[in-house]
């Protein structure tokens, strides 16, 4: 029997699948001139290199990951790169081929209009469903579970989504109720019981919507992923993998909302702390997973109820972090690369978020002090970041060079530095977005 | 018992909270007197935010516990009593946005601090700005945004106020999370509040007060 990998290998084996990419049968991707995989290689060494801290890559990388801002800038509405895939996919190809950046990271932003209808999604509004066609998506933040339920969902978290969750929140899940107690499938005796739901039509109209539903994301997917492909060939890797979410932050952005998760904390502590231990090692396998099926190591891990103004130290420090950690931890052990990002400002988190395993997590940094970030969380991890989105939409070309030479001169002369925006923005000047990224490529070479 | 009540609810304590008012309803104390109590412990609440002891679960949960109260009282209460207010704010998340976590801390701030609070709520295009500033006569208006289409958003909306000629009877003060000085020279408005404390300390500024 061979020896089980260890965390190192495991993530070296998917650096490892990035620099030889792949088409979605498996086979290799030819790249399209030597000169492209050769820019190819350096990016993804160069990436790789400052988010390990153990040698200094050629110069400062430099990404840009933004919101709705490619299609936006490319007189696109956002109702428009949600429903026609493929101008969705050629204007975020053209964002990529002017920016020539060291990494993107994938069209799949807007999303695929049409199935969020085919579901009846209910948690989010989007263009044309409640929003104005050159608007973003918004969430429809509420109570998806009940105060009351919180025993249902620690005692069986998947079974909770599919029988009670999914249905609150896609129209046409209804039948989803109905399924069986699939773990109640163990004899020949009775085992036909379980699947008399398949036969009503609640659960029948529900099967023929995920039909419907599934062959549209194929469609979308392979539209956005063959851009993906088509910029590998190109020189410009993406390391994406896939995402997942802070235990507190399931809980207060999708089941129980902001009000719901802030007064669990007074009036039902324990159980609050006993569900994000029964979500954690789900948030493990969801990232750790998304990984190993799409190659990629990088797993982004949105912070939301964590920054600064949220919770007190003490709070933090009991309901946010430990959880937080351990899905940190987690992702490492499986060969992941995780990539937190602290939205708004984390100053004063800055202390307890740094006791994480040197050079194996990349942090995507907003509007926190830089300077107190480096000393402490940066001291182990290299961090992503942090033009901010004003200045992107409202300054100069020279104010945005200003600031990227400030960041390279006073947090990345040693390594461990990325320089990308800090929000998701959806708007921006294209002449200081380009200014981020030929500023850092004149700017912060090292050798 | 009117201190212990005071004290309850400054101190999160929900269920001695309320059952503190149960019992002072059962025994005929005047319901104004359960509802200056609720007010004076609000304002301690928003005192302790301000110090930077109490966050968002605090404000979350007095809110609820006010909430509460209110509704026991109803009942016995014949007429709202007249509190003294010194002025009237407007404040909305603008169109397209929908943030309100920050928008609300700002709105529970003003009202702990004696201003009448007319709340859009969040998504609010720049019409019904127009059309409660009318309707309200506000003397300050606070515009709340997050996402960079919001900037726009909020120009649009100053704009629209100037266009129904109010522009000058109120002063119009914004913030969110990405919002900064910069914004404000963008989008016109009097002034940028970093926080819900630099939003009070405005109103209060415009309206004369200590
Ligand atoms: C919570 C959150 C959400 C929640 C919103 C829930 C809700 N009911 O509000 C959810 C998960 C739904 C969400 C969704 C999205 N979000 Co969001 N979200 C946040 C987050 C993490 C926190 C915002 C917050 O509530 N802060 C806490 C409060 C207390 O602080 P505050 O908002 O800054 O408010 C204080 C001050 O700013 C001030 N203030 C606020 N308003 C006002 C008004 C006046 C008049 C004054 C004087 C002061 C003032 O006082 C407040 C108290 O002191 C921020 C990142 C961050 N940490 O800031 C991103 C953030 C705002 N979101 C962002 C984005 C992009 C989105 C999405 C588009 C993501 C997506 N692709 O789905 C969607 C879009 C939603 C939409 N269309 O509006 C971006 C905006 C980027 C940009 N501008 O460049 C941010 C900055 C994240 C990031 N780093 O990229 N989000």
């Amino acid at each position: 029997m061979n020896k089980p990998l260890s965390p190192d290998e495991k993530q070296e084996a998917l650096w490892q699948g990035v620099l030889s990419p792949k088409d979605p049968q498996g086979n290799p991707l030819p790249f399209q001139s030597p000169q492209a995989e050769q820019a190819y290689k350096e990016r993804v060494l160069r990436f790789k290199q400052a988010i390990q801290m153990k040698e200094l890559p050629d110069r400062v990388p430099v990404t840009i990951f933004p919101s709705m801002y490619p299609w936006t800038s490319s007189g696109m509405t956002v109702q428009e790169a949600m429903y026609d895939y493929d101008r969705c996919a050629a204007a975020f190809k053209k964002f990529v081929l002017d920016l020539e950046p060291d990494m993107q990271w994938g069209a799949a932003a807007p999303g695929p209009g049409k199935f969020f209808e085919i579901l009846d999604y209910k948690l989010y509004s989007w263009p044309g469903h409640g929003v104005a066609p050159e608007h973003s998506y918004q969430c429809n933040e509420g109570e998806y579970m009940q105060a009351d339920e919180y025993d249902a969902l620690i005692q069986d978290p998947s079974g909770f989504f599919i029988n009670v969750y999914l249905p609150r929140v896609f129209g046409a899940l209804g039948g989803f109720q109905m399924l069986p107690f699939f773990p109640g499938i163990l004899e020949m005796y009775g085992v036909a019981f379980n699947f008399i739901p398949f036969a009503l039509p609640p659960v029948q109209n529900t099967f023929q919507a995920l039909f419907e539903a599934g062959a549209e994301a194929l469609k979308w997917a392979g539209v956005i992923g063959s851009v993906d492909a088509e910029l590998a060939t190109m020189g410009f890797p993406t390391v994406l993998g896939g995402f997942t979410k802070a235990p507190f932050d399931v809980i207060g952005d999708t089941l129980r909302g902001t009000r719901g998760v802030m007064l669990d904390i007074y009036r039902r502590p324990d159980k609050l702390l006993k569900a994000m231990e029964a979500l954690t090692p789900l948030m493990i396998k969801m990232g750790v997973g998304a990984a190993q099926a799409t190659g990629k190591p990088v797993i982004f891990v949105p912070l939301h109820k964590g920054a600064d103004g949220f919770l007190s130290d003490e709070q933090f420090k009991k309901f946010y972090w430990p959880t937080l950690k351990e899905v940190i931890l987690g992702l490492i052990e499986g060969g992941c690369v995780p990539l937190p990002a602290a939205e708004g400002y984390w100053n004063t988190r800055l202390q307890v978020i740094q006791d994480i395993p040197r050079g194996k997590t990349l942090w995507m940094i907003d509007q926190s002090d830089m300077i107190e970030v480096k000393k402490t969380l940066g001291r182990n991890a290299c961090l992503l970041g942090n033009v901010p989105s004003s200045l992107l939409e409202l300054g100069t070309p020279q104010e945005v060079t200003d600031y990227v030479k400030n960041l390279i001169d006073t947090v990345g002369r040693d390594g461990g530095l990325i320089i990308c925006n800090g929000a998701f923005f959806d708007r921006a000047r294209p002449e200081n977005v380009k200014a981020v990224v030929e500023t850092a490529k004149q700017y912060g070479v090292y050798r | 018992m009117s201190d212990q009540l005071v004290n309850a609810i400054a101190d999160m304590r929900e269920e001695e909270a309320l059952s503190l008012v149960q019992e002072m309803v059962e025994s005929g104390v005047d319901p104004t007197v359960i509802l200056e109590a609720a007010r004076e412990a609000m304002s301690i609440v928003g005192q302790r935010y301000e110090q930077g002891t109490y966050f968002l679960p605090e404000l979350i949960m007095a809110g609820e516990i006010l909430r509460q109260i209110t509704e026991t009282i109803k009942p016995q209460l014949a007429k709202a009593p007249e509190l003294k207010r010194y002025g009237k704010v407007v404040i909305g998340t603008v169109a397209g946005d929908i943030h309100d976590i920050g928008k609300n801390i700002v709105t529970f701030m003003l009202d702990a601090n004696g201003f009448e609070v007319l709340d859009l709520g969040v998504d609010v295009p720049p019409q019904k700005f127009v059309q409660a500033i009318q309707d309200a006569r506000p003397q300050v208006v606070g515009l709340s945004g997050f996402l960079t289409l919001a900037f726009d958003a909020m120009k649009e909306t100053i704009e629209a106020i100037q266009a129904a000629g109010l522009r000058d009877a109120v002063k119009i003060m914004i913030g969110g999370g990405q919002v900064n000085e910069s914004i404000k020279e963008y989008t016109g408005a009097d002034a940028y509040g970093r926080d819900a404390v630099a939003g009070v300390s405005l109103a209060k500024k415009w309206l004369g007060v200590q």
